[in-house]
């Protein structure tokens, strides 16, 4: 085989290659999510952040703004200290509020912040201080088991002992 | 008790013969990579290499992704729907090809494709005394033969995982959208909402190359190795497919491992 008619097979295998590796990371992947906008830090604490992750989305009206950049715990409070990455473009009030919400039923965590009325923006580190727990679905049953023994005038014993049955 | 000093003595000297052959595998290696400056001076070896390697699997490659892509668009249809979420199909086929199947497939069929005619290769070089003429020559035939056959089976492979991996990917939207009826936006957006460009794209990239470099590394250890004898060539050829196949596994396990346990 000549040497110009291999370059050529070559040269369209590598260029084959190339369009596969822009297809995974465009078309299935999220390198186009990814922006290149400058960002700011916030934190806010939460007593409870339930599952939320690193990279999960931080949303305003079901709009991304941002994304969750870090998470750790203050040990001297015993809260979750959430850090926010915000996209530039998008500035809150002072009293915003952050809270943690779910997309569906059994959907993954994000964070949702519900703009307030104050005249000044948050800036760069600036901290969030009206947060809102992740709803934990075994507190959220073992209350609603709870407040139906009180009702039928029972006190459960044990946390073990079935209050829904009748007797 | 002749029996039993006979059966310890084999046992003793297979175990030394498996060890001694890991050793020599491993000064293979550096031995290539040392002599790997060839591929500088004349990189047009290496050019027909790849073409040889990469271009002609190319068909195999594809056609396989292609009928995995259908098949895990129908599994995964079948299972998805029992809990009414079909719309996660497209994060299910393309998280499935582009961390395992994308690069172990195409390595266990790289090995079948391309890794055996490499050892045949340079097992019948070897049995027609052509490497030895070689060496005669003044021409060194680790530099000459060996060397752009790894660097081309090592450049083609990547490539190949990656058009198996977006292959697959299209054959699971042709079934998933095509045939069975899913939301074609949905499908997109949930795949994209998931896989991560670095942590499953490119680690997938990353298992492949580590492939690559196991069989082909392989297939010509087997072949250089090989008994010059029509007999030890078949031989070889076989222990290529073997050896390769099993590494590979082994290998995809420990690379998991280390890259999605967090």
């Amino acid at each position: 085989m000549s040497n110009e008619k291999n370059d050529w097979w070559v040269g369209l295998f590598v260029l084959l290659g190339a369009i596969a590796l822009a297809f995974l990371a465009l078309r299935a992947g999220n390198f186009s999510t990814f922006t290149f906008a400058s960002t700011y830090n916030l934190s806010a604490r939460f007593d409870n952040i339930g599952g939320l992750k690193v990279r999960a989305p931080v949303k305003s009206a079901g709009v991304v703004v941002g994304r969750v950049a870090d998470i750790r715990l203050d040990d001297k409070t015993f809260q979750a200290v959430v850090t926010l990455k915000m996209e530039k473009n998008f500035a809150f009030p002072t009293d915003s509020s952050a809270k943690i919400l779910t997309s569906g039923l059994l959907g993954e965590q994000y964070i949702g912040i519900e703009p307030g009325g104050d005249d000044k923006n948050l800036e760069n580190g600036g901290n969030i201080s009206m947060t809102q727990s992740a709803i934990v679905l075994e507190t959220l049953i073992s209350k609603f088991l709870y407040s139906t023994a009180e009702k039928q005038g029972t006190p459960a014993q044990s946390p073990t002992a079935n209050p829904l049955q009748k007797d | 008790m002749n029996q039993i000093s006979h059966a310890l003595t084999q046992l003793g000297k297979q175990t030394r013969l498996k060890i001694t052959g890991l050793g020599f595998f491993t000064r293979f290696f550096f031995t290539l990579l040392t002599r790997s400056g060839i591929v500088f001076q004349r990189p047009r070896l290496v050019s027909q290499q790849v073409h040889f390697i990469g271009n002609y699997s190319l068909l195999i490659i594809a056609v396989s992704g292609l009928f995995v892509g259908f098949v895990l668009g129908l599994q995964g249809y079948y299972t998805l729907n029992r809990y009414g979420s079909e719309e996660a199909l497209g994060l299910l086929v393309a998280l499935s090809l582009t961390r395992e199947l994308g690069p172990v497939v195409t390595a266990l069929l790289f090995a079948g494709r391309a890794g055996t005619s490499l050892t045949a290769e340079i097992g019948l070089m070897k049995a027609g005394e052509q490497l030895a003429a070689m060496e005669v020559m003044a021409v060194d035939p680790i530099r000459r033969v060996l060397v752009p056959r790894f660097w081309g089976g090592v450049i083609a492979m990547p490539i190949l995982a990656a058009v198996f991996s977006m292959v697959g990917i299209l054959g699971g939207w042709a079934v998933g959208v095509g045939l069975i009826g899913i939301d074609t936006g949905a499908f997109w957006s949930q795949m994209q909402a998931s896989v991560d460009v670095w942590k499953d794209v490119a680690n997938g990239v990353i298992k492949s190359f580590v492939f690559g470099i196991a069989v082909t590394l392989i297939a010509l250890y087997e072949g250089w190795q090989a008994q010059p004898t029509p007999e030890g060539v078949a031989r070889a050829t076989t222990r290529t497919v073997v050896t390769s196949s099993l590494s590979v596994l082994g290998l995809d396990f420990l690379l998991t491992a280390l890259m999605f346990s967090n």
